[in-house]
């Protein structure tokens, strides 16, 4: 331990770091009650809740809500199966290929999105499959494995392996110490990988560009708004609104992992 | 117990005795689905941009050829190449400047309730939507905006139209500039520049930063010659994130910028409207180059235990 304090220089170099990093955020938060419908006039003429309620009647935000809420939910569950079977087989001993697999986990997040968008996108065509929901999953499925993969990887490295012993030695079957030792020890990683498997998928707008065809989702929706807009305050409401979505998941997900080794989300 | 044992029980015993086994039970789930839909696309590309599109008839040509790539060298295309390659080395160095102390103060003297309210601090903004902290710059650098406000305040307005008459970086506002542009990769990919950098810091041994003081180095050489070369792999480490998300980026540049393309908006391009598939593909494939390229001297700094 040392006790020397910092130079407040650095201290505040620190802060408005942090500073310019959140003001942005901040800001969607006042614009939600922007009485002005046609301009991003600051300060705001006034302030009223009305755009709330339009909001809340319009049909197209609903649907493409729950569009993304059905992708999110699927490919967080494919994610969850293929991340933590790749994670167990990882964690095992060594064996053939084991670190081009751990760089295959990686490579859908670690290569711009663009690239996984329109190779997805140049296979369906190869291979006449027509955009649909299922295609969306496939893209969403296959970059959200690594979350899953990096939290249960982590999770299993502080599991000791003579508690696994200790169980064979009791006479457990292996379903029995999956089922008793296992899950119970990597159920908090599962949660924490899951949720932010779903706020990854929640919120990702470049593969899905190229893999959703006529759907919208949430994000494609607010893009459609960026590039066109027609409905300000809706979008700013919108906007809102996802912001307090994906904070509540990834505040989860930092609560559960806390204490061990893993950073929660540290490789997005 | 009479009789065999369960099923359950028999499978155990096999995968106790054949680990292999298990092992390819476990690895060939994930192992198809990666490998036959990832990868298998990725090829997909990669073998499409060795094809050509006939210029008469628009259709592509099945024949394996390097002229698409000969097209990428095309002054027009190449500008893109060169822009969007800058555009990430500005914007990798800026994050590393605005990143340090942030990571620094949270990894040297930030403790407890500090220390967690550094790491939400960076991890929130990371997490949050993409698409909403571009608009939220679009709110800020509009012209009736917060930023042209807060210029007009502090009476500074002839500084920024000063800025804005710039050539080349200039426009007529900030939000369809290169300088808007640049500000909003910064803001979106900082928080990725952080973290490995904050990761790496951590690990500067306390006891070198106390022998430099003993031995009479000032703060500045300390900083200089023990921490920087200590925190390298880190912030290499960081820069990887920062430079591959600005190449591989067409929404940031399309929202807020001047009308000049950027790499991924020329993908898209391509592949949308144009039709053009095999030089979306070579196009696609530069920054796959790029990164491999800058991934191989990140190696060789040995950056990749920082990640």
């Amino acid at each position: 331990m040392h006790s020397d304090t910092a130079p407040w220089g650095l201290k505040l170099a620190a802060l408005a770091g942090l500073a310019f990093l959140h003001l942005p955020i901040l800001l969607i938060f006042v614009y939600a009650f922007t009485t002005e419908d046609r301009t991003y006039q600051w300060p705001p003429p006034g302030l009223t809740l009305d755009w709330f309620a339009v909001t809340w009647n319009r049909p197209d935000v609903w649907q493409a809500m729950g569009l993304s809420l059905r992708v999110a939910a699927v490919s967080t569950l494919l994610a969850l199966l293929l991340g933590t079977l790749c994670a167990s087989a990882v964690s095992r001993a060594g064996f053939f290929g084991r670190e081009a697999l751990s760089l295959l986990v990686i490579l859908p997040i670690a290569l711009p999105g663009i690239i996984t968008g329109i190779a997805l996108r140049s296979a369906f065509n190869l291979g006449d499959i027509s955009f649909s929901t299922i295609t969306i999953v496939m893209g969403h499925a296959t970059f959200c494995i690594v979350v899953v993969y990096n939290n249960v990887v982590a999770r299993f490295r502080r599991l000791s392996g003579s508690m696994l012993e200790a169980s064979a030695d009791l006479g457990a079957t292996g379903f029995q110490t999956l089922r008793h030792i296992v899950l119970p020890n990597i159920a908090t990683a599962l949660l924490a990988g899951g949720m932010l498997a779903f706020a990854l998928s929640f919120d990702e707008v470049i593969v899905t560009t190229f893999t959703a065809g006529q759907q919208q989702t949430l994000p494609i929706w607010m893009l459609e708004e960026l590039v066109r807009p027609r409905q300000r305050p809706v979008t700013n409401v919108v906007a809102m609104v996802v912001v307090i979505v994906t904070f509540l998941p990834i505040l989860a997900a930092y609560y559960l992992t806390r204490g061990g080794a893993e950073t929660a989300g540290g490789a997005k | 117990m009479t009789g065999d044992p369960p099923l359950s029980a028999r499978l155990s015993d096999v995968f106790w005795r054949h680990p292999r086994l298990l092992l390819a039970v476990l690895l060939a789930p994930p192992l198809l689905w990666l490998g036959v839909i990832y990868v298998g696309s990725l090829l997909a590309l990669l073998v499409q941009s060795f094809f050509s599109i006939d210029e008469f008839s628009g259709l592509i040509n099945y024949e394996l050829t390097l002229k698409t790539y000969a097209e990428l060298l095309r002054p027009a295309n190449f500008d893109i190449i060169l822009r969007t390659t800058l555009m990430a080395a500005c914007v990798t160095i800026a994050a590393a400047i605005i990143a340090f102390p942030i990571a620094y103060y949270a990894a040297r003297y930030a403790r407890g309730r500090m220390k967690a309210f550094f790491y939400l601090g960076v991890m929130l903004p990371l997490w949050s939507s993409y698409l909403v902290k571009v608009y939220a710059w679009k709110l800020i650098l509009a012209k009736e905006g917060i930023l042209s406000w807060a210029v007009d305040g502090v009476g500074a307005s002839p500084l920024l139209i000063a800025i804005l008459a710039l050539p080349v970086v200039g426009g007529s506002s900030l939000s369809v500039s290169y300088i808007g542009t640049f500000l909003v990769f910064l803001y979106v990919w900082l928080p990725f520049m952080i973290l490995p950098m904050q990761a790496s810091l951590e690990r500067v041994p306390q006891n070198l930063i106390e022998a430099s003081h003993d031995l009479g180095g000032r703060p500045g050489q300390t900083l200089r010659y023990v921490i920087l070369p200590l925190a390298l792999p880190g912030i290499i480490a960081g820069s990887i994130f920062t430079f591959s998300l600005t190449l591989g980026d067409y929404i940031i540049p399309q929202i807020i910028g001047s009308s000049r393309l950027f790499i991924g908006q020329a993908v898209f391009a391509h592949q949308g409207t144009a039709g053009n598939i095999p030089l979306a593909a070579a196009f696609a494939v530069v920054p796959i180059v790029i990164m491999g390229l800058y991934l191989w001297a990140a190696k060789r700094k040995g950056a990749f235990d920082a990640l």
